[in-house]
């Protein structure tokens, strides 16, 4: 029996418009229209457009919600102001991650304020079963799943916030990095964030899944050029962030994930907190690094990263970066060898292609206004 | 060369059988417009030496792109004779001629009975449609 994809309210535009539809954590997703790379430096120089609606959105609202949250998440929340977006991590009772999530702190328009958790849609089942029984336990919060009754699409590039501005009724280049607000969106209610996966400036819009087609091809008109999840992983990918299932997975702990800024310990009770502060005094331990190669063969997922004649990490991700048009990777090693410079190799299908640990991120963005 | 010239592979390479000043007969061998449109975003070819044996449905050499990486199997059996080097370079225009100026090696046949595995242009398009489902 074959089980029907979720769509997307964005997935017959895309299927429509030469997008190459594949199976994503169970949703229809474009990988790609054309070309990957031709996306990827879309978004580098002008404006790229995703659609990331498959991303689970859950609302939290009640007095109870901060405390709620705070004891759910790595890092401290409680006193997130309304405005805030803070990237964070889930952890079960033995701190492995089971999922990456951004936590929103909004206000409706009647003052109300609530809170957003948008979380990998590979793990959202996930998240609300480990949240459900949390709630049952919990006073005056209530948690309501909206991903399906709103879209979300991300525009990133350095012409993003231009192209965006017009369709929405906020000062964008006011909203400071990591906050959002709600806005009208070509006249519908929905949400701003400056928020990204890509490594450029840009914006994440959510908004209701009956208006988001209209804004999509708005942005279209305006000149974003649409891209895929092929073009969303070489982006994040350069950007040194981790994707949950590759760097990320429930055996990995936040810090070993290099993720030390996103986890608050002290005087915090969380899943998982005492064996994250007990392997945070282990000096032992892998860590997360980049790796870039000098030859032309791509390492993949899964690679074995050697040293001294033998494997002393594996990779988790790998892809020919079209920006630094060499190709790159992501990977876990052994402490040893995580220094930048260190000269390793990777096993590409039994051959041995030298590598040079790096530091993480492979590429930055030139921010304006500052000397280069 | 028109594709319904050539024969296919299952594994989507191309063969083009004809012989040589001596009588020999040479397979040019390339990869299907259809493979590459499906790979997109090439960065790199591995190919074979010159003189190397090569046997049918064996690898080759490989492609990758940005998102993969693909083996190239030889659809006959022989020894390489010629290597279209120039291609390492050409990456990005070879979807644009997949069957001229796209052609990846000439192998002199030791042997001719792999051919009768090969598709003619009808049948592989039809393999290719039903992959598309």
């Amino acid at each position: 029996m074959a089980i029907a994809l979720r769509q997307t309210p964005l997935s017959d535009w895309h299927a429509s418009h030469g997008g190459r539809m594949v199976d994503f954590a169970g949703w229809s997703m474009p990988v790609q229209y054309r070309s990957i790379v031709v996306e990827h430096t879309a978004t580098r120089t002008s404006a790229g457009l995703f659609d990331i609606s498959h991303m689970g959105r859950l609302r939290f609202d009640g007095a109870g919600a901060p405390a709620f949250l705070d004891a759910l998440v790595t890092r401290r929340v409680a006193d997130q102001k309304i405005g805030a977006v803070r990237y964070a991590l889930v952890t079960n009772d033995q701190g492995g991650i089971l999922d990456d999530v951004l936590v929103y702190h909004l206000t409706d328009a009647g003052g109300g304020s609530y809170w957003l958790l948008v979380v990998n849609a590979s793990n959202r089942a996930k998240i609300v079963d480990w949240i459900e029984p949390r709630l049952a336990a919990a006073t005056d919060v209530a948690m309501l799943d909206v991903t399906v009754d709103w879209a979300m699409i991300a525009v990133q590039g350095p012409q993003a916030l231009a192209l965006v501005q017009p369709l929405v009724d906020v000062p964008i280049d006011r909203l400071k990095y990591y906050h959002a607000t709600e806005a009208r969106i070509a006249g519908h209610g929905g949400v701003v964030s400056r928020t990204g996966y890509t490594g450029e400036d840009g914006c994440e819009l959510i908004l209701g899944a009956r208006a988001v087609e209209e804004v999509w091809q708005s942005l279209v008109d305006a000149g974003a050029t649409p891209a895929g999840l092929g073009a969303r992983d070489t982006l994040r990918l350069e950007a040194g962030m981790p994707l949950y299932g590759h760097e990320l997975t429930e055996s990995i702990d936040p810090l070993a994930a290099g993720l030390d800024f996103a986890v608050d310990l002290e005087g915090r009770s969380f899943p998982g907190r005492d064996p994250i502060a007990a392997r945070a005094k282990d000096a032992a331990r892998p860590r997360r690094v980049g790796l870039r190669l000098a030859g032309k063969r791509v390492p993949r997922e899964g690679f074995a990263i050697v040293a001294d004649g033998r494997a002393i990490g594996e990779v988790t991700s790998g892809t020919f970066s079209p920006s630094l048009e060499a190709p790159i990777a992501m990977g876990y090693v052994e402490r040893a060898f995580a220094a930048p410079g260190t000269e390793l190799s990777i096993d590409i299908r039994g051959r041995a292609e030298p590598a040079q640990v790096v530091a993480l991120p492979f590429y930055r963005r030139q921010k304006k206004g500052l000397p280069a | 060369m028109k594709p319904e010239q050539l024969l296919f592979a299952k594994t989507h390479e191309w063969v083009h059988v004809a012989p040589d000043a001596s009588g020999a007969k040479i397979a040019t061998v390339g990869i299907s417009a259809f493979a590459l449109e499906a790979l997109t975003d090439l960065v790199y070819i591995e190919l074979p030496k010159v003189g190397r044996e090569v046997k049918a449905g064996e690898p080759f050499g490989e492609i990758e792109s940005v998102k993969a990486v693909s083996d190239l199997y030889s659809p006959v059996d022989g020894a390489v004779v010629a290597v279209h080097d120039a291609l390492a370079n050409e990456l990005e225009s070879l979807a644009a001629d997949p069957y001229e100026n796209g052609w990846i090696v000439k192998i002199k046949l030791s042997d001719e009975t792999a051919l009768a595995d090969l598709l003619d242009y009808p049948a592989y398009q039809k393999q290719c449609a039903e992959e598309e489902h």
